[in-house]
């Protein structure tokens, strides 16, 4: 691949070229995909917040070395922020707090007003996503904080735990104060607006969106949204890298006891390292359910943190292209699965023998173990052999380190 | 009174089965310094096979008195789940013993994974709820007014044998100071003739044992088993390990046991507790709250020696 650079320190105007090219693909590539319909599309936009979270997760897994197994419980917090911000969840909340504790909920209702009681809350998207992005920050701290001066297994196990714990909230906190629903899930969320066009298309234009006197599809202006959200991910997040505190966090994940005598203050900057990875899922997950419409628990399984974690471990833990390459291979997966692989068993023995479903399961479990056994930086690693996690490098010390 | 006397047996029940299960991750951190995350998928494989062999029986053999059938369930589930965990150490540990800690947690989580895959994806298994037969009779034992089955007194007896037994072979046996001394210091233990590898295969394939044990009869005790069974029990059990120290065999057991109890009491009062607010479907956050309260107050647990980062 040695003319996709994307190495702006080295080679500032191959990488130019190579990413303006690849952003002139991007843009052309709804008005080409949506010959063969919407559904295409769709999958991309989905396919787009996958990679979002897989650039927010190797903020923690990649430069800071920290295992986090509930990251996905980030995306849903997102995305339940926005079920309870701006849907008519809101109204049903205080409907069952005046039921269960009358003095409480009519104060509430007193305090916001016959509208809110009426319609619920319906914040735009301005207040959403800087509200997503505290809120899952804030979990993001608050999970860390405990594990900051034990080892990164632990780390792991919290998060793990945490992700399974915030599905039991998102099924059971419906009752007696309903705010989540529980297993139906929050329905209505409104589309996301932004200066005044909404992205769903307004009411009785069949989901197309108009900007002026132009046209689109609903899925094609997410589309753009969506493709912007992740070019500005991208942008911050590698930017963080070569920063201070990307520098303090490559060196916490090679050498944490080093790490602290040469200055850095671990504490603070691990804590940052798992609220600034858990903001960016906050912020997919709100970009999430407005997409969606309507957010359940089932959209947050642990077979979901797991496939982001793949996504980053198969491309290239810490090499930023490397996880977008990652993303693009395991977010298209499920579809080429479920286009190519069930007819081509249909076609050999008249049955399906092994579901998508299954083979997609089976390819993470793999892409997992195979990858960490033979090529541990990815299948894109960093040019940069300072920026890859020293998998080798740490062998031959440690063999030092013995023979001393 | 008597809802305390009920749950203090449920607890019982429940931790003896965590206990079993928080063994295994005790004893393979203190040789490997590892969390072995597919721990609690070996459980489901203990219970999976456990069942298969229970149908098996029933085809070949009709009539057997319930407790053989229960046993021979066991003794079959035993060397199967001894099998998976050592295939899990050769094939995903082994080659990463030195590598950075990242890197066995990730294929970790990779066998867990496939484990679930591949029980999902066989015929004879699949996805949905397996119901698992009752063979021991289901008239209730009352104890000072509690109710307790059958089933679950022998995996209290079970769990007692299997600890007592376990404790023997750490203490007395000769495997067991080799094993203790892998986990002093590997390498000294290395020079003083000790193989650490076989050290190392046999910790798994005996924290294999226990959790195919607990897995037996976890479904003997809930009446139904699913290929994703081994997650939460693997984590409450990993819980239950931490809060007794990780690394000490004692631990695991007091912390299993106490766990259960914790989780037990907890999901009988806490709507009496809460007002109504919090129902007992909220049993599962216990282990949680448990652990997060032990890594911030006294990390090392209860009997456990420093586990503060020593890098």
């Amino acid at each position: 691949m040695a003319f996709l650079t994307f190495d702006v320190h080295h080679n500032k105007r191959q990488a130019t070229i190579t990413m303006g090219l690849l952003l002139a693909l991007m843009l052309a590539f709804p008005f080409f995909a949506a010959q063969y319909g919407n559904s295409w599309v769709r999958i991309i936009d989905i396919a787009l917040l996958y990679i979002m979270l897989a650039l927010g997760l190797n903020i923690v897994v990649g430069f800071a070395g920290l295992l986090d197994l509930g990251y996905i419980a980030f995306f849903a917090v997102g995305a339940y922020l926005t079920g309870l911000f701006s849907s008519p969840q809101f109204a049903a909340l205080l409907e069952s707090v005046v039921n269960y504790h009358p003095a409480i909920g009519e104060s509430l209702v007193a305090l916001f007003g016959p509208e809110i009681q009426q319609n619920g809350i319906h914040l735009s998207v301005w207040a959403i996503v800087p509200l997503a992005a505290l809120v899952a920050a804030l979990f993001g701290a608050l999970l860390g904080a405990p594990t900051l001066k034990l080892r990164g297994d632990y780390l792991a196990i919290v998060t793990l735990g945490f992700g399974e714990i915030i599905r039991i909230f998102m099924n059971n906190l419906n009752d007696p104060i309903n705010f989540t629903n529980g297993p139906q899930g929050i329905n209505m969320i409104d589309p996301i607006r932004i200066f005044g066009v909404s992205l769903a298309g307004e009411a009785g234009s069949q989901s197309t969106v108009y900007i002026g006197s132009y046209g689109m599809p609903s899925v094609n202006a997410y589309y753009f949204l969506f493709l912007f959200l992740c070019i500005a991910t991208i942008f911050i997040t590698s930017r963080l890298q070569h920063s201070r505190l990307g520098r303090a966090w490559v060196a916490i994940r090679e050498d944490e006891i080093a790490a602290k005598a040469m200055g850095i203050n671990t504490r603070n900057v691990k804590l940052l390292a798992f609220s600034m990875g858990a903001s960016f899922g906050g912020v997919a997950g709100a970009m999430f359910g407005a997409f969606q419409g309507f957010v359940s628990p089932e959209s947050f399984s642990l077979t979901e943190s797991i496939a982001v974690l793949a996504m980053v471990v198969l491309g290239g833990i810490g090499h930023i292209p490397g996880v977008v390459l990652g993303g693009v291979l395991l977010a298209a997966l499920p579809e080429v699965l479920r286009h190519v692989v069930e007819p081509a068993q249909m076609a050999m023995f008249g049955k399906v023998i092994i579901e998508a479903e299954v083979l997609r399961q089976l390819l993470y479990g793999l892409a997992l173990v195979a990858i960490m056994l033979v090529r541990p930086a990815g299948l894109w690693p960093s040019p940069n052999k300072e920026d890859r996690p020293n998998v080798a490098n740490a062998r031959e010390e440690e063999q030092e380190a013995a023979a001393v | 009174m008597e809802t305390f006397v009920q749950q203090i047996l449920n607890g019982l029940v429940l931790g003896s089965m965590y206990a079993l299960v928080a063994l295994g991750y005790t004893m393979v951190y203190g040789v490997l310094n590892l969390i072995n995350f597919a721990h609690g998928d070996v459980l489901m494989i203990g219970a999976m096979v456990g069942l298969s062999i229970l149908k098996l029986l029933e085809a070949w053999f009709p009539g057997l008195p319930g407790f053989v059938q229960l046993a021979v369930a066991i003794l079959g589930a035993i060397p199967v789940a001894m099998l998976v965990n050592v295939l899990i150490e050769r094939v995903a540990y082994r080659r990463l013993r030195n590598a950075p800690r990242l890197a066995p947690l990730i294929t970790a989580i990779g066998v867990s994974i496939l484990l679930q895959t591949f029980v999902m994806a066989m015929p004879w298994w699949g996805r949905s709820p397996l119901p698992f037969p009752q063979l021991l009779s289901s008239e209730p034992i009352m104890v000072g007014g509690a109710m307790i089955s059958h089933t679950q007194v022998l995996l209290l007896v079970l769990a007692a044998v299997a600890m007592v037994g376990l404790v023997l072979l750490v203490e007395r046996t000769k495997m067991g100071r080799a094993m203790r001394a892998v986990a002093e210091n590997p390498r000294v233990a290395g020079l003083m003739g000790v193989d650490s590898n076989s050290v190392i295969v046999a910790t798994f394939a005996i924290g294999a044992a226990l959790a195919a044990v607990a897995g037996v009869m976890w479904g003997a005790n809930y009446a139904s088993i699913t290929f994703t069974m081994g997650v939460l029990p693997g984590l409450k059990a990993f819980c239950a390990a931490v809060l007794g120290g990780i690394g000490n065999i004692y631990g695991a057991m007091i912390g299993g046991l106490l766990l259960g109890i914790i989780e037990a009491l907890g999901a009988g009062y806490i709507g009496d507790l809460t007002g109504g607010f919090l129902g007992s479907h909220y049993q599962d956050i216990f282990a949680f709250v448990v652990l997060i309260l032990v890594l911030t107050l006294r990390p090392s647990g209860i009997m456990g020696e420093r586990v503060a980062d020593r890098a």
